[in-house]
Formats: C-alpha cells, sequence, structure tokens
C-alpha cells in the first residue's frame, strides 16, 4: 500500500482570461514569469521544497505547453518510483462524461488518484500565484488546532478587501464566517486560494456535493464543511504573494524583480525556484549596449538598450532599440531602431525595424477595456510586427500582421488586431 | 550508432597553473554555463552513441559532481548509458592509471563486455562539436586500422603541446611526433581516435604486458607503420585548454560572434548540467560591454569584454575588464580586475586591485565568503 502523509492537487486547468492574448494559446499556469520561469513553477518548487513529493496537475484549457513544461518533473526533482507528478487531464468515463466545472469538481473526479496515496492531508493549490511558502509549516499548524480544513489568508489593506474572499476568524483562528467580495467587510483576511484539508472531511464534502453545478471550494465546499460544523482555520501568511490575474498585475509583479532588493528575492541559497533549462549559454552584451536596471535570461543578445524591463531567454535586442518598462518573453526577437515602450511581448514574436510600440495617450481599449488597460501594449506569441509601424497603448496584437494592416502605418491606442496565424518565422 | 565512446578525463598540467589546484582539467569551466567535458559528451550523445566510459583519475570530486547524473546529456538509459571509471584495488592490479592506456587496460572488461564493433576515444579538455558520425564512415572507407582527428596549428608556439604528424596524398599518417619542441609540421592530433574494438582490446592487452602505458606514445607511434593510420582533418572550430594561457584564449573566443553562433546557436546544442540559478540582475550602476554574462550573476559595476560565469557578484563601482571570472565569485565594492582570471567560490575583498600585467595573472584568494 502506497502511502503519503500529504499530496497535493494543483488546480492548472483556467484559462485566465484576464491576460488577454497571453493566455490565448496556453493555460495561465504556463505563461512565463520572470525571465525563466513559468507561472507554475513557484508552486511546483513549494511544493518540493515542502517536502511534498506527489504532486497531482490537473489541466483542461490550453495543456500542451503545459505538459512539455512538466514533462516527468525532473526540473523540480518529482521523477519518483512513488508519488511524484501526475498530470491529470479530464478524461472519459462508462457513463456521465463531463469536462471539470469547477475546482471542487476537478477534484471529485480525481478521487481514485488520491486514494491511491492514501493521505492523511490533502493540499490544494491554484497555479496562479507568485509566492514561495513552506506549506510544512501550514500542515503543522492544521495539525496543532486539530483542523479539518486550514485556510491559507493574507491581511490586506481593509480598502481593498471587498475585492477578496474574506474569512472571519475568531481569536483562536477559528473561522466563524465567509463573506465573499464583502461591501461591507468584517476582516482584512483574504483567502489565498490554498487549502489544506483532512481527507475524511475532503472526501466526505466532495461525495455531498458531487452532483451541485460548477461546485467549487470558495462558493461550495468550505461553507458546506462549515455548515457540518467541522474545524476550519485561518491560517496567516505574512510573506509576498502576488495573483497576476491581470496584466496589470503581471507586469507589476516581474517590474517587483527588478528591485535592488526586490522583496521577492530570487535570487536567494534558501528556497529555490526550480524550472525546465532548456536554453543553456550565457547572455551577450555587446559593445554598444547600454543595460540598466533589468532582468536578462540565458542565451539573450543585446545590441540595444535595455532599461527598467525584463528579457527572457534567447531575446535579441537589435541595435539602436531601446526596451523601457516591459517584459519580453523567450526567443523574441526585436530589429534595429525600434523602440518598445511599457509592453508585455510573449513568447517566439517577430519585431522587425524602426517600429514603435507604445506610444501616445492611453485611451480605453474598445474592445476589452478592462482587460486591456494599465497603458499596456500586449503582443501575442507567434506574432510578426512589421518594420515601420507605431503601436499605441491599451492594444493587443495577434498573429502575423502586414503594413496593410495598420493604417497610415499605425495603430492607434485602444485598437486590436487579430492577424491570421502564419506559418512564418 | 556502432561504436562506444571512451573520453579521457583524468588529466592534469602543471601548465594550467594554480587553476588545476581545485579540479581535473575535464571540469574546467567554459564560456560561463559549460565545463570541458561537456563537448565531448554533448558530441558523443549527438552522434548517437550512448554507452560512454569516462575514465577519471586527478581530482575528480568537481567532475564526478558534474557527471553525477546521467540525465543532461540523455545518457540515462537503461541501454548504454554513462559509466565512470576512477583507479580501483584489484586482485591483479593496486596502481594508478599509469597513462592512457594502462587506464583502458585496467577497465578492459568494459570493452570485452560491449558488442559494439567501434571505439571513439576523446579527451575531455577539447572545445569542439564533432559529428563522430562522419568520422566512423570515413574511418570504414579508408578501411584504417585507427583514425586521427586532426587539425591545422597555426601558432608555431603552441606546437610544443600537441602531436604533430603527416600525411600522405592518401591521408594515411606517416610521420607521428608527440610534443617536439619544433616542427616542420603544423597539422596536429586533436586527441580523438576511432579504432576497432577487438584490435583496441588487442593492442592495449599487449602494450599492458609489455609495460607500456601511454596510448599515443606506445602504440598509435609504435605500430604506424604496421598498421593503417589515417588522418581526418576537421577545419571546424577545435581548442584544448590544457594550459592557463589557452585557457584564457578559448573562453575569450567565445565573444567572436561566429564563434558564439556556432556553439550557442546552431544545432546540435552542446548540453550541460542544470543548477537553476536566476536569470542575470542588473542594477543602477551596472555597466556592461562585449561581455558574456551567466545566468544567477548581480552586477553593479563595470564589466568590459570579460566572461562571467554562474551566480557572480559584481559590487558597486566595481571595473572588471579583459578577465575571465569564474563561478560563484563575490567581488566587494571598488574592485579593479584587469586581465585576469579569478579563480571559482572565492571572495574578492573591497577596493582590491589585481591587474595580469605581461600575460594573464590567475587570482585565487581563499578568501571566506563574504568576507568583505
Amino acid at each position: 500500500m502506497m502511502k503519503k502523509e500529504m499530496i497535493a492537487m494543483l488546480l492548472a486547468g483556467g484559462q485566465g482570461s484576464r491576460l488577454g492574448v497571453l493566455t490565448e494559446k496556453v493555460a495561465k499556469p504556463a505563461v512565463a514569469f520572470g525571465g525563466k520561469y513559468r507561472i507554475i513553477d513557484f508552486p511546483l518548487s513549494n511544493c518540493i521544497n515542502s517536502g511534498i513529493d506527489t504532486v497531482g496537475v490537473l489541466t483542461q484549457y490550453q495543456p500542451l505547453r503545459l505538459n512539455t513544461h512538466i514533462g516527468i518533473g525532473i526540473p523540480w526533482d518529482l521523477d519518483r518510483n512513488e508519488g511524484g507528478v501526475t498530470v491529470l487531464p479530464p478524461y472519459e468515463k462508462s457513463e456521465n462524461s463531463e469536462w471539470y466545472t469547477g475546482t471542487a469538481n476537478a477534484i471529485y473526479q480525481n478521487m481514485e488518484y488520491m486514494q491511491e496515496y492514501h493521505p492523511d492531508y490533502v493540499l490544494i493549490l491554484s497555479g496562479d500565484h507568485i509566492y514561495k511558502m513552506d506549506y510544512e509549516v501550514m500542515l503543522d499548524f492544521h495539525k496543532a488546532n486539530k483542523a479539518d480544513v486550514t485556510i491559507a489568508c493574507m491581511p490586506v489593506p481593509m480598502e481593498e478587501a471587498g475585492r477578496f474572499g474574506i474569512m472571519v476568524a475568531d481569536e483562536s483562528g477559528r473561522i466563524t464566517e465567509f463573506q465573499e467580495k464583502p461591501e461591507h467587510p468584517s476582516s482584512n483576511l483574504a483567502s489565498m486560494g490554498i487549502y489544506i484539508f483532512s481527507w475524511k472531511a475532503l472526501k466526505e464534502a466532495l461525495i455531498a456535493l458531487k452532483d451541485q453545478n460548477s461546485c467549487d471550494f470558495g462558493k461550495h465546499v468550505l461553507p458546506y464543511c462549515k455548515e457540518k460544523g467541522r474545524r476550519l482555520f485561518a491560517y496567516e501568511y505574512n510573506g509576498y504573494w502576488k495573483d497576476v490575474g491581470t496584466l496589470g498585475s503581471y507586469w507589476e509583479a516581474n517590474m517587483e524583480l527588478i528591485d535592488i532588493i526586490p522583496e521577492f528575492n530570487l535570487y536567494e541559497e534558501f528556497w529555490r525556484i526550480y524550472t525546465k533549462g532548456d536554453i543553456i549559454p550565457p547572455q551577450y552584451i555587446s559593445a554598444d549596449a547600454v543595460i540598466g536596471r533589468c532582468l536578462i535570461g540565458e542565451g539573450a543578445e543585446i545590441y540595444g538598450e535595455v532599461h527598467n524591463s525584463v528579457i527572457g531567454p534567447n531575446v535579441v535586442v537589435g541595435r539602436g532599440s531601446v526596451v523601457r518598462d516591459s517584459i519580453i518573453m523567450r526567443n523574441t526577437s526585436v530589429g534595429e531602431n525600434t523602440v518598445i515602450d511599457r509592453a508585455i511581448v510573449a513568447e517566439d514574436v517577430c519585431i522587425g525595424s524602426n517600429t514603435v510600440i507604445g506610444f501616445g495617450e492611453e485611451v480605453p481599449n474598445v474592445k476589452k477595456p478592462s482587460v486591456y488597460a494599465f497603458g499596456l501594449a500586449v503582443i501575442g506569441e507567434h506574432s510578426v510586427i512589421p518594420d515601420d509601424v507605431k503601436i499605441g497603448r491599451n492594444t493587443a496584437v495577434t498573429g502575423v500582421t502586414v503594413p496593410a494592416d495598420y493604417p497610415d502605418g499605425v495603430l492607434p491606442g485602444g485598437q486590436n488586431i487579430e492577424a491570421k496565424e502564419g506559418d512564418a518565422l | 550508432m556502432r561504436a562506444i565512446g571512451i573520453i579521457l578525463a583524468g588529466g592534469n598540467n602543471n601548465r594550467m597553473r594554480e587553476l588545476s589546484n581545485r579540479r581535473a582539467i575535464a571540469a574546467m569551466p567554459i564560456a560561463g554555463s559549460y565545463r570541458a567535458i561537456d563537448f565531448a559528451l554533448s558530441s558523443m550523445a549527438n552522434s548517437h552513441i550512448n554507452k560512454v566510459a569516462v575514465f577519471t583519475q586527478y581530482n575528480a570530486r568537481s567532475l564526478n559532481e558534474h557527471l553525477s547524473s546521467s540525465k543532461w546529456w540523455d545518457f540515462g538509459r537503461k541501454q548504454g548509458g554513462l559509466f565512470v571509471f576512477t583507479p580501483t584495488i584489484t586482485k591483479e592490479n593496486s596502481l594508478w592509471y599509469q597513462g592512457t592506456a594502462d587506464a583502458i587496460y585496467q577497465n578492459i572488461d568494459f570493452l570485452k563486455s560491449s558488442h559494439e564493433p567501434y571505439v571513439v576515444i576523446a579527451s575531455g579538455d577539447c572545445v569542439y562539436k564533432l559529428d563522430y558520425n562522419k568520422v566512423l564512415e570515413y574511418h570504414i572507407a579508408k578501411r584504417a586500422d585507427v583514425t586521427i582527428v586532426c587539425t591545422t596549428c597555426n601558432d608555431p608556439s603552441e606546437i610544443e603541446r600537441f602531436g604533430v604528424l603527416r600525411m600522405n596524398e592518401d591521408s594515411r599518417i606517416e610521420e607521428f611526433e608527440e610534443k617536439p619542441m619544433v616542427s616542420p609540421y603544423n597539422t596536429v592530433s586533436a586527441g580523438i581516435y576511432i579504432i576497432r574494438r577487438r584490435l583496441l582490446i588487442e593492442l592495449v592487452e599487449k602494450a599492458g604486458q609489455e609495460g607500456r602505458n601511454d596510448f599515443v606514445r606506445d602504440i598509435l607511434i609504435r605500430y604506424k607503420n604496421l598498421k593503417r593510420i589515417y588522418g581526418y582533418k576537421i577545419d571546424t572550430f577545435w581548442s584544448n585548454i590544457s594550459t592557463a594561457e589557452s585557457y584564457y584564449k578559448t573562453n575569450m573566443a567565445f565573444l567572436n560572434p561566429e564563434v558564439r553562433n556556432y556553439f550557442f546557436r546552431q544545432e546540435p546544442a552542446v548540453k550541460t548540467r542544470i543548477d537553476d540559478f536566476p536569470p542575470a540582475k542588473y542594477n543602477p550602476g551596472a555597466v556592461v560591454k562585449n561581455s558574456l554574462v551567466s545566468s544567477g550573476c548581480i552586477i553593479n559595476g563595470t564589466v568590459e569584454n570579460s566572461i562571467l560565469f554562474k551566480d557572480v557578484y559584481v559590487g558597486n563601482n566595481c571595473v572588471i575588464k579583459n578577465s575571465v571570472i569564474l563561478n560563484s565569485v563575490y567581488f566587494g565594492d571598488n574592485t579593479h580586475i584587469e586581465n585576469c582570471i579569478v579563480e571559482s567560490r572565492d571572495t574578492i575583498k573591497a577596493n582590491s586591485y589585481f591587474c595580469g600585467e605581461d600575460g594573464v595573472k590567475i587570482v585565487v584568494e581563499n578568501n571566506d565568503r563574504f568576507a568583505v
């Protein structure tokens, strides 16, 4: 009988539609972050650093890049004879086949996987947050309180508490009330979407709620457990934790890594973040290059200027080009004398010469004003941007664009281009 | 592939000066991210040789650490794999490897228990990429007994480090002299040989019984008139790093865009152990010109015409010029380094000044970490 004290279930199936074109072809946990990482590296590294060697990764939306990235788990030492990492996509059953309809539904559909390890505790994680956390300390807290469910929470400013799922707890930490995005919050402890369940409580709740539509942990499972009189505790976490759910917060979290001593420090020996290191050579900074405050990944070649930016592996920035306040992901090339200002450029993009990305005033985006905001110009993966064009702010461009897509050579602020994918490059 | 691989990585060379105190030459860091042995190992993997033996002897700790998992070169296989042979005491023998032929002789069972018809022998201290299959095809076409890969040495002062040879029009080797002081020829052995497995066993056993220990001197040179020994000339990048000067020069060659392109961008790729450092970080005050910078570096000062290996910290107002900085070096503020190789894991105290006046200077401080 295989026996693991605690296993982790990592929810990585979501699209993350608020990241716009960045998640058009990949699931949010597979989006690049901090130069060489992908978002899922953070929870996976936390697992192995916390001594959890059995992780089920639940995938659904666009899983190819995620699957390739995870493989058999070698980068995280999760290639194990017993346990290790297992990718769990939805599957066909003899009757009643369905997609994962909600977070708890996805876990319910993988009951057999969990059962195999006879866990005492199950850790539920989501694949879209940037943080370092020792889940073992949280488990100690769970045990000490003889809890059935422990919910990791972090204090947020009271005026922002209305945007979160709020936990109201008594002095001992026991949760007395949930408030989902409350107008008048009575606490500032926001749920981080990280739960430890005692196996019995989880199993019982999932079976009881199996017919619940879109069964969700926050909306259904936690209230159910509380109703049943289970012991729910709030575990207060005070370290760095960042939800990178919007383009603005994604951009900001990347930029915070550039601070001289960043609050979220990747350079500490302790609690290293692991990733699939498929690009090996060092980066080259040419004699004409000007390098400001920035992060630059392996194999990049910089001939122009880079200021206050995060540059991924294998990126080429041509002579005379200036990159400022931007994120450029791996394998993208930037031509000569191009200016990129406050932009997010996804992977494998080819940007021409004498082009400007990010200029002029901020205008609300005409199609998705809440997604393409923050003054950012966003370029989707595998796109091509021709020479001599100008792209405004709060814009999105995907696909292989040609000069004809830019009337008078300009894409004004607030506009989008969705061009066809080519087999260019 | 019809061959197994042997990499000779046991050697030391006092012309590496202080650098070889710490590690075997095959474990010397190269071009920011690699170790010398990666080039032979990757060439083997890329040539689909899937059974490779590495012979080590001198100060192998660093090399063993590097080879601790064979997965980086895709050698973690049930068929074949990576074998590391260090000298051991047996009933017949309790000596160290007395030479390259002796190293093979002491591990003759590895050869005997293999079934591949050919053996590729390479040394672990050269930087190159080579498809050994092409050499093997040539070897078979020439009906050669031994094929020696060779290259041109354009610097007469370097000739004395190499085996110098002369081939006839058919590329058969007629003259072969090991490390001559001067030579009228400039074709040198690249230290890569192809030989039939059974012939290698026969020659090595005979040499072993006669107490002859060196593969080049006691086998290749002695047999050159008796056996069909051919040269296979390469004109791609090849460099041997076994002196401090050539080590420095080889690293600096990677500042040349053609060399970088050949090794970093063109297939097949050179593989190495991955060690999970974050991207390089540039803080205000960083000025970097014509340099290679590896992952994990944090730069606050000036770096020019230099190679920074992984996890190097450059303090405020530092100036690093024309230098090779090995892994995990910490430079305190206001340090000036010029024409130097700085040994790995060292801490250079603030306000230090090191400059190689005539030729490259090797800096070994042995300070405690962060004792700035």
